[in-house]
């Protein structure tokens, strides 16, 4: 089996590398030799070589100066320019200089068996020189060390001007109660916009776009499919229900919803993030059911006034990825 | 001329002695030594196309309305550096080829990179006295794909922002202190300030080039003290070293070498479309893709996070270590932890602590390179398991089985390379063939009975023949 296995490599390998040895030329075996091939017609090779290599670089130039500089012509001068250079400089190196196999000696470094080991024993000693005749060394060393630290932290402490402080900045969140959905254009979202198995992306009114917790998608189920834990039964008017829209795995965008065609068949509805697939169940209130999220997915509560979506409260935990510190069931 | 020159020089830098022996430093002559050089030249392109870019590229997120000559996108609002770099792409002549040969080449880079570890991992090429300059190439190989992650983040279109947005929840994930350092280094709250761009951008132009460079300038001087490493072979010993002289056959190879990564480059970037961020569209927090894959040499940390199951570390009510933690910090600073350890670990399980300036080939050491692909392996694995999506779109095998697969795999798989390599590099140093060469000839004799049976070295009837013959 092995022996078989083993054949087979080989002539993969052999294959493989075929092409590569023949062109390294490894038949030969170094030794110190050197030969001179330089031959007119080598010589004459190379030369039209570097001259086609000047005529494409001087093609590149004429073809950007047209007024439709094409990025894939420019693409096939250029590289024809230095893949001529390249084949006029291997060829040059195999076929018109000398051919020289050298062998040097190595520098000896320190060994400790080697005749270096005197030389280190010398320069150990000349360290050493220095600190002769003094009397307090570990003072010193422990004086050293106390500048050290201090001015270390010094040089170190103007890096947290970088960002302020933490807080509860990575909690902070524009909905309240009261603060009404709007869509991207800033049209306020309508109850009436969504269908069953319809899906839209949703901000704080008033908010930053960018905001990592003004973004939520907002869909509508069926009111009678919904599993909302009893503390969230009102949470959801209608059967429409909001999520904040970042991951609390990795904070990709939530842009993935699925709602079964056929619901005997088909697993239930669910949000899904592209990045790495995980999986928040729709009708238990954005429950992880799949992939690397551990924290749910924010939910938050919602009310219809006039035919208007308003948030009924706060978003049911931190948005974006979980940090040392964040509440693992919220 | 040519003495005239040295003589100038010579005169003005005392530097003729130097140079005299620069002109004679002898090269080994193996192709496994190119990947390496590949990786030199790939940064040399780098630089130069890079700078090229910073003349027009614009690192803002202040918002602006499209104008530009992307019909598709105007009148929507994009970042200044999401439409700079639209700009550049359709405006400036030769940026777009420009821009996409810098791409390409910073994948050609990191790979590069990565295969010349692997050689100088399975060759032993790390051992004394050049374990100081493996850790060098492996802190540049880390800074190699952080200078890459922060270059195709800065164009602020969607992919970089998806990007970006899982690097910040990575930091996030820090126990104790992710928090602070996720604020800090954006500014605030993901998707942070216009602080973070700038940050980003002399990170990515200034800070971490300098750093690769300054140390590429180590590691070459470090290779070429205690001179190159070279395979075993007629004549060469661990004192000395036989090959190409740089001048001047070595140099023009070399030069030809660099010709040749810059030609398919250039061919790569202007043929091959990388990262048309036209089609992606300008980046917001609230927006995503499905398919998303990064570049390449990050494969194996989407993989990662993927892979693992969702698991917090938490203390009462409360998460200590988020999710994200395992496989964006854990995973990766394992790997190289132990890439780094790995010279320790040998000269503890071997008890060699001697100099080596002879290569191993692979087989010579069975348990060492049975490590390395066991190691390769595991990380293989879980880079493809990064594809599971793209895998259920294209050949529709459920993604939920897929990662169930994968999730085996990285445990079972790295044991089976383990076994198997170490069997295959075993039976290979008993017979004493080599891969690629091996003769499929074998020596019979008749036997008395009329028979013929195989003649195997040591066996009596082989010792015998060998005489004979």
């Amino acid at each position: 089996m092995i022996g078989r296995l083993l054949r087979l490599c080989r002539w993969l390998w052999r294959i493989a590398i075929a092409g590569v040895l023949l062109w390294l030329r490894r038949g030969k075996e170094p030794l110190p030799e050197r030969e001179l091939p330089a031959s007119p017609r080598a010589e004459k090779g190379v030369a039209a070589l570097l001259v086609g290599a000047g005529i494409a670089g001087a093609a590149f130039v004429l073809i950007y100066g047209f007024d439709e500089a094409n990025t894939q012509l420019l693409g096939v001068a250029a590289a024809t320019a230095l893949g001529l250079l390249a084949i006029a400089l291997i060829v040059a190196a195999q076929a018109i200089v000398p051919q020289e196999t050298l062998s040097e000696e190595r520098p000896r470094f320190a060994d400790p068996a080697a005749e270096r080991g005197a030389e280190v024993d010398e320069i150990a000693m000349r360290a050493r020189e220095g600190i002769d005749g003094i009397t307090r060394r570990r003072l010193l060393g422990a004086a050293g060390g106390a500048a050290a630290l201090g001015l270390g932290a010094a040089a170190a402490a103007p890096l947290a001007s970088l960002g302020p402080r933490v807080g509860d900045r990575l909690r902070e969140s524009p909905w309240r109660d009261g603060t009404p959905l709007v869509e991207e254009n800033g049209r306020p979202v309508l109850a009436d916009d969504l269908t069953v198995g319809g899906f839209l992306t949703a901000f704080a009114a008033g908010s930053d776009k960018r905001d990592l917790a003004s973004s939520l998608v907002v869909v509508r189920v069926r009111p009678e499919e919904l599993e909302l834990p009893p503390e969230r039964a009102d949470w959801a008017p209608e059967g429409l229900l909001a999520f904040s829209k970042i991951c609390t795995h990795a904070q990709c965008a939530i842009s993935l919803f699925r709602y079964p065609l056929y619901p005997e068949r088909s697993p239930g509805p669910a949000l899904v993030c592209p990045c790495h697939y995980s999986t928040f169940d729709v009708l238990e209130g954005g429950k992880r059911i799949f992939g690397p999220a551990v924290r749910p997915l924010p939910q938050l509560p919602l009310k219809i006034e006039a035919g208007r979506l308003l948030a009924a409260g706060e978003l049911s935990g931190a948005v974006g990825a979980s940090w040392g510190g964040v509440e693992e069931g919220s | 001329m040519i003495r005239r020159a040295v003589s100038a020089v010579d005169q003005r830098t005392g530097a003729g002695s130097i140079l005299g022996k620069a002109l004679r430093y002898v090269f080994p002559d193996h192709w496994t030594f190119l990947f390496g050089e590949i990786a030199l030249y790939a940064f040399v392109i780098l630089v130069g196309t890079g700078i090229y870019l910073t003349l027009f590229f614009e690192p803002s997120t202040s918002q602006v309305v499209y104008h530009g000559s992307y019909a598709p996108l105007r009148g929507q609002e994009v970042s200044k550096a999401y439409q700079s770099a639209l700009d550049l792409s359709f405006n400036v002549r030769a940026g777009l080829l420009i821009r996409q040969v810098h791409h390409w080449a910073a994948l050609t880079f990191v790979a590069a990179i990565v295969v010349h570890l692997m050689r100088i991992f399975f060759t032993g090429a790390f051992r004394k006295p050049r374990d100081l300059n493996y850790y060098i190439g492996l802190t540049m190989l880390m800074l190699a794909v952080l200078e890459g992650y922060a270059g195709y983040s800065l164009l602020d279109d969607l992919l970089s922002g998806m990007g970006l947005a899982i690097g910040n929840a990575v930091a996030l994930s820090i126990p104790f202190v992710g928090g602070q350092i996720g604020t800090l280094i954006w500014g605030g709250r993901f998707p942070g300030t216009d602080a973070f761009m700038s940050r980003l951008f002399i990170a990515h132009v200034l800070l971490l080039p300098v750093a690769i460079g300054s140390l590429i300038a180590v590691h070459l001087a470090m290779v070429a003290t205690p001179h190159h490493t070279q395979f075993r072979g007629r004549g060469r010993r661990e004192t000395n070293i036989v090959g190409t002289p740089l001048w001047p056959a070595y140099a023009l190879r070399s030069l030809g070498l660099f010709a040749a990564v810059a030609a398919v480059l250039f061919a790569l970037g202007g043929l091959v479309q990388i990262n048309p961020i036209w089609q992606w569209g300008p980046y917001e927090p609230y927006l995503g893709t499905n398919g998303a894959q990064p570049d390449w040499y990050l494969g194996w940390l989407i993989g990662a996070l993927r892979l693992m199951p969702h698991f917090d570390l938490t203390v009462g009510s409360y998460t200590v270590v988020p999710n994200p933690f395992w496989g964006g910090v854990v995973f990766p600073l394992l790997v190289f932890g132990f890439l780094f350890a790995w010279p320790a670990i040998e000269r503890r399980w071997s008890g060699d602590r001697a100099q080596h300036n002879l290569l191993d080939r692979p087989r010579d050491n069975p348990r060492r390179t049975a490590v390395g692909a066991a190691l390769f392996t595991w990380v293989a694995t879980i880079f493809f398991a990064g594809s599971a999506d793209r895998a259920f779109v294209q050949l529709g095998v459920p993604y939920e089985g897929q990662l169930w697969a994968y999730r085996v795999a990285s445990f079972l798989l790295p044991i089976a390379a383990y076994f198997l390599t170490r069997r295959v590099c075993e039976r290979l140093r008993e017979e004493e063939s080599h891969p690629g060469r091996g003769s499929g000839a074998r020596a019979v004799a008749r036997n008395q009975e009329g028979g013929f049976e195989e003649l195997r070295p040591g066996s009596a009837a082989g010792v015998a023949d060998g005489e004979r013959g």
